[in-house]
């Protein structure tokens, strides 16, 4: 009786959720549908006629960008600069995070501040002055450029993130580690940085992520030879003849990394975007 | 939870932080206070101005309206992905592939250029060519988010609703995911209501990511950019010109350095003082629940 009674309340509440998740998901997923179906489709047919599914399907527009190096070299461009602000941004991050997680000093909660209110600059405020600075010091249009400006929102983000997964580990194991004679350097990078390896792998996440989807400060501060492919597309929007299936297969390619990405970390993202902290 | 030690030499391992954020934000950042009390003509004769530019836009009404659409976005849209994000985070499947490639999914958003954010809604919501445009015309509603503006309005919140939600919901989640079976089952004994499990369980647990997550968001939306610029251009008139897109119009568009440079610090002042307050509150928690 009461089994049968539970199930009769249950059913409506599953069912309910599932109809949240669907319609959701939905949502999310009918606009980039939209976008993908465009780029497989020939301007004319874009313009003209209004489908759900690609009339002729074609892949020329795949084509043009991936023969195009004004277009290609941009994916090439956003790979450098947003591995070399992955890599610098760790770097920096792993022994800030570890002194923040395992030690009180002067200053310490006054610094942590400080650091996350970069995390909170808008970029807008920052382009001007970002222009300036790298120009003057002959570093406009390189990847470094770009990699060192991301670095203003990803290092405190980082160190932010590591933090949190470093918190989780018992300070034991480093006063065991010394005890059996581990020099600083050898503990950390034999024993520490493996045993965080998740946290690692999910900061790198959000470092990759951050730099990725940023287009402000990158198209500031290229021109040619590092400009990324955000930049290229939002050039090829205000050019006066709109070639819609190239600007649509240029923005699916753009969605590809993020998506393989995710596929990696999946079963640290919620953890992750918690920024550990859960 | 042991007290952490107090250790001086830790000042060591946080010196490269400093001296990188330092270089990209200090410096800058002087820069922007340097050129904030200055007039420039052409070229590099900069003269002092004092306050001068502080007090021409405490009273210009460009800065003040551009303040309060953003303030309104960012409210609308905390009070629609808060409750939608928990909601949606309340109704994902809890295990199994099934939770994994919701993740996945939800996820998706996310990772994508906020430009191309920005072009998804283009060619989702254009009446002549997108999907949304054309079926909401069809309808027989008029809507045109080049034209009108409450059109464009809607538009960019269901962008940022669509693009960030995720977000929300990602945190609850992992917050959701924290709560022990114990909990429940002991709900289910005193035969708790759906409600007061997620009045009395649910949101207590949630608390923490919930304050994550509705300062990102905050700050984000506060100083969104690309994605109303890439669909609306700030338009039509000034309907979408939010507080960054104003400045970049300022500062590379007109290149007015001194009203640029005055903007931004109050711009990042109010960001900051917001912050500030959010943070306050989180750092409190965390010790209340390192004592509990």
């Amino acid at each position: 009786m009461s089994a049968l009674n539970q199930s009769a309340i249950r059913l409506p509440k599953v069912r309910l959720s599932a109809l949240v998740m669907i319609a959701y998901l939905l949502f999310l997923l009918v606009p980039i549908y939209w976008l993908v179906i465009m780029s497989f489709k020939s301007n004319s047919e874009i313009l003209n006629a209004f489908t759900l599914w690609p009339e002729d399907f074609t892949l020329d527009n795949y084509r043009i960008i991936l023969t195009d190096a004004s277009w290609y070299m941009g994916y090439v461009n956003s790979f450098i600069y947003v591995s070399l602000n992955t890599v610098i941004s760790l770097a920096v991050a792993l022994p800030a995070a570890y002194a923040f997680s395992r030690y009180r000093f002067y200053g310490d909660n006054h610094l942590f501040f400080w650091l996350l209110t970069n995390r909170m600059a808008p970029p807008a405020v920052f382009a001007l002055p970002f222009f300036q600075l790298y120009s003057s010091v002959n570093l406009f249009d390189t990847h470094i450029a770009v990699a060192l400006a991301h670095c203003l929102f990803n290092v405190p983000l980082a160190v932010w993130i590591l933090e949190g997964f470093m918190r989780g580990v018992p300070r034991e194991i480093d006063e065991t580690a010394f005890i059996d004679g581990y020099g600083f350097t050898r503990f950390f990078t034999r024993i520490f940085v493996p045993m965080i390896a998740p946290g690692i792998g999910v900061t790198a996440f959000f470092c990759f992520m951050f730099s990725w989807v940023e287009l402000l400060l990158s198209r500031t501060l290229t021109s040619v030879d590092a400009k990324p492919i955000t930049a290229i597309m939002t050039r090829t929007v205000s050019a006066s003849g709109l070639d819609w299936g190239v600007l649509a297969a240029a923005g699916v390619l753009t969605i590809i990394p993020g998506a393989i990405v995710i596929y990696f970390v999946r079963s640290y993202i919620a953890k992750g975007f918690a920024l550990g902290r859960v | 939870m042991m007290q952490k030690p107090v250790n001086q030499r830790a000042w060591l391992l946080v010196l490269p932080v400093l001296a990188l954020v330092a270089f990209s934000s200090v410096i800058p950042m002087m820069t922007v206070v340097n050129y904030s009390f200055q007039d420039s003509f052409g070229g590099n004769d900069f003269f002092w101005v004092g306050l001068e530019w502080y007090r021409e836009l405490l009273q210009s009404e460009r800065l003040w309206d551009a303040l309060g659409r953003q303030l309104l976005f960012s409210a609308i849209i905390l009070l629609i992905e808060i409750p939608l994000g928990i909601l949606v985070a309340l109704a994902m499947p809890k295990r199994g592939w099934l939770a994994s490639l919701c993740l996945v999914l939800m996820a998706l958003p996310l990772l994508i250029p906020y430009n191309v954010v920005g072009t998804i809604w283009q060619v989702f919501g254009r009446s002549d060519i997108g999907l949304l445009g054309r079926l909401v015309t069809d309808l027989g509603i008029s809507y045109n988010y080049a034209q009108n503006a409450v059109d464009a309005w809607v538009t960019v919140i269901a962008m940022d609703v669509w693009h960030w939600t995720s977000l929300v919901a990602l945190l609850s989640y992992a917050g959701l995911r924290s709560i022990p079976d114990a909990y429940y089952q002991a709900a289910k004994i005193d035969q708790a209501s759906r409600w007061s499990v997620f009045r009395y369980i649910e949101l207590p647990k949630m608390r923490g990511v919930l304050i994550i997550a509705i300062l990102l968001r905050f700050m984000d939306s506060f100083m969104i950019y690309t994605e109303p610029f890439v669909l609306t251009g700030g338009g039509p008139g000034n309907a979408t010109t939010f507080l960054s897109i104003d400045l970049v119009k300022m500062a590379l568009g007109q290149f007015d350095l001194g009203p640029a440079a005055a903007f931004s610090l109050m711009y990042f002042l109010v960001i900051l003082l917001i912050s500030y307050v959010f943070y306050t509150v989180m750092i409190t928690m965390d010790k209340d629940e390192t004592k509990a």
